[in-house]
């Protein structure tokens, strides 16, 4: 029996305490995921409001002939140990079952939700208080505490359900809290204290509304857990031994399990069907709640959609080392890239060059297999040397990339994995693709830290992501990327997120490399000063499409298409000069 | 990391100190009848007023818990009002029940929380959906009612596995395990339902990381990928629902030991507690908080582990 709540991602999982929604509460009474557990919910409710009107026997009057008697007439369920109907037992039982949940839920939300709102609108030593004892309140195995109250207070349940309230609190008031901090940081609740509302007036016009559907959805599963609760401790014998409850009637059923079976499949039906009921209500709000918010993307897996030319016989390939034929990738409605083509030769330098949002990197993503699983892409040819990408499996090409495809990426600080050493991420890939032995790779890996300019690299490779600079995690992604010796690395706006110190230096690296390894490189990029420095040829892309491929003097000489002069054009304006670029030496920013 | 770890601890005896002085307090409230029914309703008021003076009920509550505290932190937990007996010997023997009650289901539903969440967040689809139902169907049932309909179809009606009783590892393994596998299972699936779905949630938010696509570019086996480095960065958030729901898990032993026969620390607590027996719920009540306290600083050692930030702050 779990008395803590397991849904710690409730907030997180709810988008609307982004913002707040009219009418989100109306609109989810006319949801059938809303409506048909609700409303089932009542009709239980309402049959044990009713129960006098539904049987005329009498849940407590015991007759010994009756005892364990079977279905009749007169005990449409039969009848239990000591002779009590079962149908009159299940219905006014459920009276103090329900009754009981609501009020630890209710408890639970009147400790929780206020303190929750206060501390999370005002922090300071309220909130680090609060927050103190109820994270202490969460870690009290609370079916212990229960027993003692209860014996505490002479079997009084509901005292007992107030109590698992309070210790059902924390809860809440975590959730509030999360709401109230993260709604406060809002700018339209900055606008309304700007403007002069008072601190009582924001939290009721703009917090509280945010805070109570997540409440409400909780309360839901507040409401299960006080019926388990509830239930578990009259099954242990406690409690009320003369009114009925679900609880009290499993203890009876335990105590005739092989005589009457059947007894213990009515009150575990009642609870487990209200608990479902409840948990149903729950995240069909949570459903309605959520629609309006951003949809959450299931990893969903999705063969390519090959328009290849069946039966046409391999194109020769010339010197091509990587050939894309039609590549098209659209996101749902959008198409991001139409029908790019282009060919990438061995031991040259190819820029992609355009606007953010013109399908550069979704290109690069493509070749590599590595677009989000949302995305629909097809191609007549993806052809890298001698394979077919296209046909691959993951596992094949599991085979290629890292060890003949490289890949540096844009943003170095999110593109390490925080929870590894640079040493091990680094190892790992050369172990594989290499057969390397583990004191080789790491012997390869020092050499290769050294070589990108890192400058102590024992150090390095021991230290995690969080521990280097911006400039050194670039360099050592461009470590990873070159570690196999690929003959294309595919570097995606490589500099773009480094200072311009740094920049020049990561460039002329990644030059040096290029030359060095004779590999080929595909350089995405914006910027046409890099263009210029160390591509061969040059790709223009605008709107997902190719508008312009030459090679770099033909395209500086003269571009064809306009959108290509005016880049250019605002390049030659705002590049600042360049100097000769230095070999890379120390690490200057770390 | 030290500092971390300090944190922790003096939480952990915090935790300790209130729970136990919550309850001394509440069972103290009781024990004024509770010399009467030691004695027998046909005793004297005078043997009454001896016999809770024998007990120090005539002392303040914190003069008498600064005592208990005084002999638990030695390891004396003093003798049963009722039957006499040292409670440290009377609970000796049933503390290895419980706690292979708990560490069974931690350990399950770690393995099965992991094995579904990150089959539903990488394969999504029917596996996805099937969780889905899970995780209501999970949260619906309760250890107790579980527990109740497992004996009897699998005890009761086919015969398959022992209803009830416990056999002691050291004697026979084989037993050992079959005694506790009902009441592991009806244990777990409450944990395996809360806890899978946040290793799904945390699973799928890992997976939309640039550094998955990085690792993705490098080759690495889906193997690895999955279960070495994107299962390690989504863990923490896991770990902290693991941590509740064992919380929840201590509690519910006290409930499934009753279904199961099992004369475990739970059975101790519930008849200690109706007879306002003090100095045996105050041992279950140490005893259990002691567990819960080195669950959770286990499991603060694992989030150390897994997030490097943790241990060079």
């Amino acid at each position: 029996m779990t008395i803590t709540e397991g849904n710690a991602t409730a907030v997180a999982d709810t988008p609307g305490i982004q913002q707040p929604r009219r009418g989100a509460l109306r609109r989810a009474l006319r949801d059938p995921g809303v409506l048909v557990p609700g409303v089932l919910l009542l009709v239980i409710a309402a049959a044990c409001v009713l129960a006098p009107l539904l049987t005329k026997q009498s849940a407590t009057r015991s007759s010994i002939e009756d005892t364990l008697a079977g279905f009749s007439g007169d005990h449409p369920l039969g009848a239990d140990g000591v002779g009590r109907d079962v149908l009159a037992r299940l219905l006014y039982g459920g009276r103090e079952s329900l009754l009981g949940a609501l009020l630890a839920t209710v408890t639970a939300a009147v400790v929780g939700g206020p303190a929750g709102l206060v501390a999370g609108y005002f922090r300071g030593w309220f909130d680090s208080a609060v927050n103190w004892v109820f994270s202490l309140l969460l870690a009290i195995p609370g079916i212990i505490m229960l027993l003692v109250v209860l014996v505490a207070f002479g079997n009084n349940i509901y005292l007992t359900m107030a109590a698992l309230g309070v210790l059902l609190a924390p809860n809440v008031f975590r959730l509030v809290r999360a709401a109230v901090i993260s709604v406060r940081g809002e700018l339209y609740v900055d606008a309304a204290r700007v403007s002069g509302l008072g601190d009582a007036r924001i939290l009721r016009r703009h917090v509280v509304r945010v805070v109570v559907a997540p409440v409400l959805i909780q309360a839901a599963q507040l409401f299960g857990i006080g019926i388990i609760v509830q239930a578990g401790l009259e099954f242990l014998g406690l409690g009320s031994t003369t009114s009925p409850s679900w609880g009290a009637m499993l203890n009876d059923a335990f105590a005739n399990i092989y005589q009457g079976p059947l007894l213990t499949v009515w009150p575990s039906a009642a609870i487990v069907v209200t608990v479902v009921l409840a948990a149903l209500l729950a995240s069909g709000v949570r459903d309605v709640v959520q629609a309006r918010g951003r949809a959450r993307t299931v990893v969903r897996r999705r063969k390519p959609v090959t328009r290849s030319a069946a039966g046409s016989p391999p194109q020769p390939m010339g010197e091509s080392l990587l050939r894309v034929e039609d590549l098209c990738v659209r996101y749902r409605d959008s198409e991001v890239v139409r029908g790019v083509s282009l060919d990438v030769r061995r031991g040259e330098v190819l820029g992609i060059v355009g606007e953010t949002g013109s399908g550069k990197s979704q290109t690069a993503f493509s070749v590599l297999g590595l677009l989000p699983p949302d995305a629909d892409w097809s191609a007549a040819e993806l052809r890298f040397d001698d394979v077919d990408l296209l046909r691959l499996s993951d596992r094949q090409l599991n085979a290629v990339r890292g060890r003949r495809i490289g890949y540096i990426p844009q943003e170095p600080m999110t593109n390490l994995d925080p929870a590894f050493t640079i040493g091990w991420q680094l190892v790992e890939p050369m172990r594989r693709h290499l057969r390397l032995s583990r004191p080789d790779a790491r012997a390869r890996a020092i050499e290769l830290l050294d070589r990108v300019g890192i400058r102590d690299p024992r150090r390095v490779m021991r230290a995690h992501a969080h521990e280097l600079s911006g400039g050194m995690a670039q360099r050592v992604l461009i470590a990873g990327a070159v570690s196999c010796e690929p003959e294309l690395v595919i570097a995606d706006e490589p500099t773009t997120a480094l200072d311009v110190t740094v920049q020049a230096e990561v460039l002329e690296l990644m030059r040096s490399l290029q030359k060095e390894q004779g590999m080929a490189m595909i350089l995405v990029t914006h910027d046409l000063g890099v263009v210029a420095d160390i591509c061969d040829r040059v790709v223009v892309m605008r709107s997902g499409a190719v508008i312009e491929a030459n090679d770099v003097t033909g395209l500086f000489a003269e571009p064809a298409h306009a959108f290509t002069r005016t880049l250019l054009r605002s390049t030659l304006v705002d590049a600042p000069m360049r100097a000769p670029l230095a070999v890379p030496s120390a690490e200057v920013s770390a | 990391m030290l500092k971390f770890l300090a944190r922790r601890l003096a939480g952990a005896v915090v935790l300790v100190f209130a729970v136990t002085a919550l309850t001394f307090t509440a069972m103290s409230a009781i024990s004024g009848s509770v010399a009467r029914q030691i004695v027998g309703q046909t005793a004297s008021a005078a043997d009454v007023q001896a016999k809770a003076a024998e007990l120090g009920l005539d002392r303040p509550v914190w003069l008498r818990y600064g005592q208990w505290l005084g002999g638990a932190i030695h390891g004396e937990l003093g003798r049963s009002w009722f039957s006499g007996e040292s409670v440290g010997s009377l609970l000796g023997g049933k503390v290895p029940i419980t706690v292979s009650l708990v560490l069974a289901s931690v350990v399950l539903s770690v393995v099965v929380s992991v094995a579904i969440g990150v089959a539903a967040a990488v394969r999504g689809g029917w596996i996805d959906r099937i969780l889905q139902t899970l995780a209501v169907a999970g949260f619906s049932f309760p250890s107790f009612v579980l527990g109740l309909l497992l004996a009897l179809v699998l005890a009761v009606q086919l015969g398959w596995l022992p209803a009830v009783g416990y056999q002691p590892f050291t004697e026979d393994p084989g037993l050992w395990l079959a005694s506790i596998t009902l009441p592991t299972i009806a244990l777990t699936v409450q944990v395996v339902a809360a806890t899978s779905q946040q290793v799904r949630g945390s699973m799928v938010d890992v997976l939309q990381s640039d550094f998955v696509r990085t690792l993705r570019s490098r080759g690495i086996s889906a193997p690895s990928l999955y279960l070495r480095h994107v299962l390690r960065s989504a863990a923490p958030p896991a770990l902290t629902v693991l941590g509740l729901q064992t919380i929840g898990l201590i509690g519910g032993t006290v409930v499934v030991e009753k279904v199961f026969g099992l004369l475990g620390l739970g059975t101790a607590i519930v008849s200690g507690s109706t007879q306002g027996d003090l100095p045996v719920v105050m041992g279950v009540v140490a005893i259990m908080v002691v567990i819960v306290v080195v669950i959770n600083l286990a499991l603060d050692l694992a989030y150390a582990w897994l997030n490097p930030k943790v241990r060079t702050s």
